[in-house]
């Protein structure tokens, strides 16, 4: 704990000393800007043609007709272009530094996500890119029951602790299906791993909710007492474990639980209804379609791929079509990433769901915006472009479900974070610095006489939950 | 194991003369409901008022195309329409060339995380007698749901080992592999020695090691033994043929089905496609295809964008199929790979865009090019990148990837640009016979969609 401390410290330091370098020394209040004759989507109350946008404090502060640029603003001119909300991916691993799975146990709900953000992980910059400026961090699939989620706003630049969304609901990821009873993995040398069936996955998670449940009564029992007046009772003993499934069972933590099948959708909403929880959000839900109207009654959100199907058997059955059902049935839904790459092109997922389903634009933008912002419970700060909410906009070269689109600028909290002239008019400047650290000896090839290098740091690709695979024959190689 | 290899001579020879027939003289196979599924004669179709995107030439408003024989038979705004033809009112709709993707495993793989639905990669380091026509599932679930969205073509190619074996171009349609079939044997694919890259166990090991001497040794060797096989299989050709010419006189060479397999590939008379995404892999297969008088084609090429002009003054094609990865360094600009059609194009070099993808998300193709395009390509270049380019590329334009009077008649209907997302297909053609728009993903979204 003391090491991670240190190493969180540093990281901030490092960090803070990296924006002020970029900033050039100013003060770290955050510049207005006005963005001037833009067509604005806003997702909330349709699309406005010609209209200024202004962001002040970190807020959008003004939109409408001819507004006025206060002194000091950045003023962007919007012709021809497009304002988006950020777009918020509500499945996503990116910036977790190391293994996203905790996984020798089925249970992990006393590990969090929060422990391991690395704020210079460079693909949050390219998700910047690409119009993201918020995600739902999750743990890995491999358990039933995983580790606590964290939200966070990319703020690229910043240290990991400015990431999180302040007051967002704390949430859980779950797992069902083939990660959690490791279908794929048979591995040879490696241990199998209870639950092995969807038998099984059902059993745990009753299993941890049924302590959970006694572990609750145990509490609850005892602050009765206390406050009954009754003296030197001894406290139930803290279990990390069920702390969070309590919260769950107070309606406190929102549960998100990838899933595939229908039969496991419909099996952990009999035990929500058991237990008396609610299910958040049923993440990839590829077969959603087939039990929206059950997803529906449960009051459940669905957070789903667009059209990324068959790479695993409980995938096969997963149409494009499906975020349409789901929207269709009246769930709140979103199209999330779950991949770095994909992260930096959602709003092109989103549009086909035009294309597959035939949802309206409205609808369609609101998969990538303010429905995942309702989901993750952020929807009073961020996911429209309303007077008042944080500025988390994005301009586009054109309309963002135009696959020629690219964004122009990405600001977060009102923070221009993406800018891409200026990242083109710095390349120059980065290629010269890669040749001058090419040159040095320590970096040449041992075939023209260099040193060797060290062995480096082994580098992660984008993570996507069928990387377990990868994950654990890695591991063994350790 | 003698056995085996003798029954795959056969099948090649058979496969050879059966794939050589024309169209007209196929064996006739059972009729099905599913059009795609029969082969008996393409009836003629008239598509009219359409906008044409013919993509070798200007576009062409309020055009009429007419289909006949499985073939484009003519196309302009001055056509009579043959009598008896299905007429389609295409007014207010585009006419496009169907899309091509030539780096595909379509119909060798079904779901990569189920080992027995895959037949992609063989055992064995060196196997160019290996090839994809003999193992394309035609009833893959891949074939409907890639075509309905455009793509009517592609390069089915097995992807193990060094030479990985031979890629078949195929129509996604037919009853048989050998229906599907434009060329069957299109080209051999290789993998050519890396230092890195290629993922799995290899690439960890080496990330452990660093790049060392052992590492470059061990490539050059590889690279070594390629060789040797190519020039081996261009010596055995010459024995073969000399024997040909004076069986009296010169003695028969033993027969050795992986060099016959290789010889029209050393010979330069095909295509070979390299796998090759660093710039120095790059230069190291142009230099190689060069030294042996190969007919190279680059696969892969994240980094082609920074040896363009070399590209460009060794002519030598590239497929991108890494658009839409991640770059390749944490120092690249974000961009790098969306933009490297662009710089391609900007140096003259022949490329075309490709999802890289096994089968299942092949219909992601246009918005791979779109992205090219959002990133400096031209919109036009971009819809030559995933029709005429890549029949180009694999050598099949005189009978796909543009709407011209001659050419098999692969065509899509649609209401708007085709590689735009929120665009909708409305009619498909292929070998000029209309495909229903149906797919395992339509058929599960019907059966599905109104349940309470």
């Amino acid at each position: 704990m003391k090491r991670l401390l240190t190493l969180a410290i540093m990281f901030a330091a490092a960090c803070a000393a990296a924006t002020a370098q970029q900033r050039g020394g100013q003060s770290p209040a955050v510049q207005d800007t006005l963005i001037r004759n833009a067509t604005v989507l806003t997702v909330s109350h349709g699309t406005l043609e010609r209209t200024d946008l202004l962001l002040r404090g970190g807020k959008i502060a003004a939109v409408g007709q001819n507004l006025k640029a206060p002194d000091g603003a950045r003023v962007i001119d919007g012709t021809g272009k497009y304002v988006l909300p950020g777009i918020i991916d509500a499945h996503s691993h990116s910036m977790m530094d190391g293994s996203v799975n905790e996984c020798t146990r089925s249970v992990t709900s006393m590990v969090t996500t929060r422990d391991i953000l690395n704020p210079t992980a460079v693909n949050i910059y390219r998700e910047l890119a690409g119009g993201t400026t918020a995600a739902l961090l999750l743990h890995g699939s491999c358990n039933s029951i995983g580790g606590l989620s964290t939200t966070v706003k990319f703020k690229w630049g910043h240290p990991a602790a400015d990431f999180p969304v302040l007051g967002a609901p704390p949430g859980i990821k779950f797992a069902l299906g083939e990660n959690p009873k490791r279908s794929n993995f048979n591995i040879p040398g490696l241990q199998p791993r209870y639950p092995a069936t969807r038998m099984g996955v059902e059993e745990t998670i009753r299993d941890a909710f049924t302590r959970a449940r006694d572990y609750k009564k145990d509490w609850d029992d005892y602050r009765a007492a206390t406050s009954r007046g009754e003296k030197n009772l001894i406290p139930p003993r803290r279990d990390l474990e069920l702390d969070p499934l309590v919260e769950i069972l107070e309606g406190k933590r929102y549960v998100h639980s990838h899933c595939y099948r229908a039969d496991e959708i419909l099996m952990l909403i009999n035990i929500a209804d058991e237990f008396g929880f609610k299910v958040r959000t049923f993440q990839h839900v590829l077969e959603g379609y087939k039990v929206a109207a059950e997803i529906a009654r449960h009051g459940a959100g669905a957070s789903t791929f667009t059209d990324f199907w068959g790479y695993k058997m409980e995938a096969y059955d997963a149409i494009a079509y499906n975020a349409a059902v789901l929207v269709r049935h009246g769930i709140v839904t979103s199209v999330n990433s779950d991949s770095d790459e994909r992260a930096r092109r959602l709003n092109i997922e989103a549009a086909k769901t035009m294309r597959y389903g035939g949802l309206t634009e409205e609808e369609a933008l609101k998969l990538v915006t303010l429905n995942p912002a309702i989901q993750l419970g952020i929807d009073k700060r961020t996911g429209s472009i309303d007077v008042g909410k944080d500025a988390d906009v994005v301009v586009w070269s054109a309309h963002p479900f135009s696959v020629y689109a690219h964004p122009e600028q990405t600001f977060v909290d009102g923070e221009l974070l993406f800018d891409r002239q200026a990242d083109i008019a710095r390349r120059p400047q980065l290629e010269a610095e890669r040749k001058a650290l090419e040159a040095a000896d320590a970096n040449r090839a041992p075939a023209s006489g260099g040193t060797p290098p060290r062995t480096p740091p082994s580098v992660r690709r984008a993570y996507t939950d069928d990387d377990d695979v990868q994950d654990v024959q890695e591991d063994n190689q350790r | 194991m003698k056995t085996l290899r003798l029954s795959s001579l056969t099948r090649a020879l058979v496969a050879f003369v059966v794939c050589a027939l024309p169209l007209s003289a196929r064996a006739q196979d059972t009729d099905r409901a599913d059009s795609s599924m029969t082969n008996t004669p393409p009836p003629t179709y008239v598509i009219r008022g359409a906008h044409v995107v013919t993509v070798s030439g200007a576009d062409i408003d309020n055009a009429t195309v007419v289909i006949s024989g499985g073939r484009i038979s003519a196309v302009g705004t001055n056509v009579n329409a043959p009598a008896g033809a299905q007429v389609i009112d295409a007014s207010g709709l585009w006419v496009y060339p169907g899309m091509i993707d030539v780096g595909t495993n379509m119909g060798l793989a079904e779901v990569p995380s189920v080992g027995a639905t895959m037949d992609t990669q063989e055992l064995g380091d060196m196997n160019p007698n290996v090839a994809a026509v003999w193992a394309i599932n035609p009833s893959s679930s891949h074939i409907a749901v890639t075509r309905v969205e455009g793509v009517t073509s592609v390069l089915s190619m097995p992807s193990g080992g060094t030479i990985s074996g031979q890629a078949a171009f195929i129509n996604l349609a037919g009853s048989s592999p050998r229906e599907m079939a434009v060329v069957p044997d299109a080209a051999l694919v290789v993998n050519f020695p890396a230092l890195g890259g290629g993922g799995g166990f290899a690439a960890f090991q080496l990330a452990q090691q660093g790049i060392t001497q052992d590492a470059l040794t061990t490539r050059d060797r590889r690279v070594d033994e390629l060789r040797r096989m190519f020039r081996d299989a261009e010596a055995y050709g010459r024995a073969q043929d000399a024997y040909a010419k004076d069986p009296k006189s010169v003695p028969r060479p033993s027969t050795d089905l992986k060099l016959a397999a290789l010889v029209p590939y050393a010979r330069g008379e095909r295509p070979v496609v390299f796998r090759a995404e660093r710039e120095r892999d790059i230069r190291g297969v142009v230099r190689f295809a060069e030294d042996l008088k190969l007919k190279p084609v680059i696969i892969g090429g994240s980094e082609a964008g920074k040896a363009a002009q070399f590209l460009k003054e060794h002519n030598v094609p590239v497929i991108l199929d890494s658009v839409l990865n991640l770059p390749l360094r944490e120092d690249d600009a974000y961009d790098s790979l969306f933009e490297n059609a662009s710089k391609l194009q900007a140096a003259g070099v022949r490329f075309c865009i490709s999802t890289g993808d096994s089968g299942a998300h092949v219909r992601d193709l246009p918005f791979n090019a779109g992205m090219a395009a959002a990133y400096g390509l031209p919109k036009t270049e971009a819809l030559k990148s995933v029709t005429l380019y890549p029949a180009q590329i694999l050598g099949v334009a005189d009978r796909v990837g543009s709407v011209e009077q001659g050419k098999l008649a692969n065509l899509v209907v649609t209401d708007g640009d085709i590689l735009e997302p929120r665009t909708h297909i409305r009619h498909l053609f292929i070998n000029g016979r209309q495909i229903p728009l149906t797919s395992r993903h339509t058929m599960l979204y019907d059966q599905f969609k109104d349940r309470q």
